[in-house]
């Protein structure tokens, strides 16, 4: 998927007037963030678990290498294939290869957040195959031609009557409106493609190194009548994903669907080891698995180790006012929210999203819900002072930052301007606020700044101990 | 070396390179083999089958209870007829000792039109309140996938507690892994149109659970 994020500021501002999305928005931050509250409040284990599930992802990443060795043999041995793919042009061409292999027309493929991430539907497309995505989310976005704008909930940003409005477009019609209608009609579809399917890829949320297995979990089954209708079964995995035991995956499986979506377990856990065996009467009959390195790997070396202990499950996003008043499609690439701006420039590098990082108020939400205690706003920090030291910071802003300095350093000086300051900003309020600032309409157009008091903080403070 | 071994070995180097290390030696791989990790295990102060069922069934799924697996015939008839189900169904080998006289079978894989599907689970786990399937021949994995409606037999003395429990059932079986392991906790659903929870999204629309015992 080609990279958009430079234009995070133009799509914010058009995703702000953009009435339909901001309908959608305010339905999906009350739905996730409330289930998930629910969620936790009735697990009284749920923080030892956070804590737990931070420090074994810690043992995986120092061990990697290791586990991704074992993960490989036991794969094998269950009769499968492991691919390894240094980039997505590799891994492109290794699922492209299979596919031709294969002479594949159709391709049904579950919610993979790893193929929109190396830009796979584009290659098969071009190769002349049928793509379909039956994960209910990707399918409306699929025949909407816009990439996902939630990790989870791919087409959170739709409304029913857009979907009413693509459905009927791509089926021919009656108009469908009203939910169960929708997903009636859309069921009906996607299974004559499963049926139809010459291979089903999926994604693989954890890759088990004890049993060689690959482990999706999904609400709708469509990630396993991809992976078990078709003949040929594929995964594609970031290489960070593989866990030692089914007892690790346990860990993240109670912390993943309570933090995604509020639920305590999705409806389907399937736990995927190589192809339809000898006496079996159906299933894949190859299974194999792609794992993606795309830079992770490098991440290993310093403090973004901590990203990669990630599970995807969008809390952090659900969670971010800014994703809450832009949605994902603003952030310009596949990953997006908390997590994506940390991805994001760390894969398709700094000056591909300078905005991003910016684009946080710090306020610390998606790390005081992250299952794997990342510390987002850390991390988003330090890139800011990475874009800093590679000067890719804009002109305007580092000189802004040197008068600053200037000011900062110097106490009277700060003192005096604060003073004026002060006075200024309460001489213009009009009922304690502001409603337009000369140089900042940009923060006054679209809300009133509370007025100051008109003295400072250290003359009130002085005062009082005056007082005293 | 080819191009494949090429980008492993530079994959497992750049995370070694990124660690700071060369490949870890035999003595710490052994170690690494031999760890049992214990997580944290959510309490649990039910009877096993009162969770289950309380858990699967708050979840849209549906319970029946029968005293023996001769009584299973009859109350997949009585679920049938209270549906309105066509009298045929795909049912897996693995309830062949069962005759189910009221209906035409088969044990072939579902097809497209499949309306019902019987099926046998491996165990239950009370924690979540959730069904573990094995595929095989005895229990084709489209079973559980492809019809709208899905009854599985669960007996009531293989529910467990926790998920680790399941996985030791797992580990115990002499076959191994199963290719699939399917668990599942309900009818299939959907909240991709505006939050709106819908079942029935691709995979069973009903799903149905006969406890044995």
């Amino acid at each position: 998927m080609e990279i958009r994020s430079k234009e995070f500021k133009q799509r914010s501002v058009f995703a702000i007037h953009d009435a339909n999305l901001q309908t959608a928005l305010g339905r999906a931050r009350y739905g996730f963030v409330g289930k998930r509250a629910l969620q936790v409040a009735e697990l009284p284990e749920f923080e030892r678990l956070r804590e737990e599930a931070k420090n074994t992802k810690n043992h995986i990443l120092d061990n990697l290498d290791h586990y991704l060795e074992r993960y490989e043999a036991a794969v094998t041995a269950a009769g499968g294939h492991v691919h390894w793919a240094r980039d997505a042009e590799e891994a492109r061409k290794i699922i492209l290869d299979i596919c031709k292999r294969v002479d594949a027309k159709t391709v049904t493929k579950g919610k993979s957040m790893v193929s929109e991430e190396i830009g796979l539907n584009e290659a098969l497309i071009e190769n002349g195959m049928e793509v379909v995505e039956t994960d209910l989310g990707e399918y409306i976005i699929q025949l909407a031609h816009e990439p996902p704008s939630h990790i989870i909930a791919p087409a959170v940003h739709k409304t029913k009557d857009q979907v009413s409005d693509l459905f009927e477009a791509a089926h021919g019609g009656p108009r469908k409106t009203e939910v169960p209608d929708l997903v009636n009609e859309a069921r009906l579809v996607l299974r004559d493609k499963y049926f139809k399917a010459d291979v089903g890829i999926t994604g693989g949320n954890f890759l088990v190194a004890e049993t060689g297995s690959s482990i999706i979990v999904t609400n709708e089954g469509n990630g396993d009548l991809t992976q078990t209708l078709a003949k040929v079964h594929i995964v594609t995995s970031g290489i960070e994903r593989v866990v030692p035991t089914l007892d690790d995956a346990t860990l993240f499986l109670r912390l993943l669907a309570r933090s995604a979506t509020g639920q305590e377990t999705e409806t389907y856990t399937t736990i995927s080891t190589g192809p339809r065996r000898a006496e079996d009467l159906d299933g894949p009959e190859e299974y194999h698995v792609v794992l993606v390195d795309n830079g992770r790997s490098k991440m290993l070396a310093g403090r973004f180790k901590e990203m990669l202990r990630c599970i995807r499950c969008g809390a952090c996003m659900n969670h971010c006012p800014v994703y809450g008043a832009v949605g994902g499609h603003a952030y310009g690439w596949v990953y997006p929210g908390p997590m994506g701006s940390v991805l994001t420039p760390l894969i398709k590098g700094l000056d591909n999203a300078y905005d991003l990082p910016n684009a946080c108020t710090l306020n610390g939400r998606c790390a005081s819900v992250c299952p794997v205690k990342i510390p987002l706003p850390d991390l988003l920090r330090e890139l800011r002072h990475m874009q800093h030291q590679q000067d890719i910071t804009p002109v305007m802003q580092k000189r802004a930052l040197k008068v600053w300095r200037y000011v900062a350093t110097r106490p009277k000086l700060y003192h005096a301007l604060e003073q004026v300051g002060a006075r200024f900003l309460s001489a213009i309020a009009k009922n304690g606020s502001i409603r337009r600032l000369p140089l900042a309409s940009g923060w006054t157009d679209v809300r009133d700044l509370p007025a100051p008091a008109g003295r400072t903080f250290l003359e009130l403070w002085q005062g009082k101990r005056g007082q005293k | 070396m080819t191009a494949a071994a090429n980008a492993r070995e530079a994959i497992l180097n750049s995370v070694r390179s990124a660690l700071r290390r060369g490949p870890l030696d035999d003595a710490r791989r052994a170690e690494l083999d031999a760890r049992r990790p214990q997580h944290t295990r959510p309490a649990q102060d039910e009877e096993l089958v009162a969770r289950f069922i309380r858990k699967f069934e708050s979840r849209a799924g549906t319970t029946a209870r029968v005293a023996s697996r001769a009584d299973v015939p009859a109350a997949v008839e009585a679920y049938r007829a209270d549906k309105g189900l066509p009298a045929r169904a795909a049912v897996g080998a693995a309830l062949n000792d069962l005759a189910f006289a009221s209906l035409e079978t088969h044990h072939a894989p579902a097809g497209i039109d499949e309306a019902m599907a019987v099926s046998q689970a491996l165990c239950g786990i009370a924690e979540p309140g959730s069904l573990m399937m094995a595929s095989g021949p005895a229990s084709p994995i489209t079973h559980n996938f492809v019809p709208d409606d899905h009854i599985v037999v669960l007996d009531a003395n293989a529910i467990v507690g926790h998920f680790e429990e399941a996985w030791d059932i797992l580990r115990a079986r002499p076959e191994g892994m199963p290719r699939a392991t399917n668990i599942i906790s309900g009818p299939s659903r959907t909240a991709d149109v505006e939050q709106t929870i819908q079942l029935g999204a691709h995979g069973p629309r009903r799903v149905h659970v006969i406890i044995v015992g």
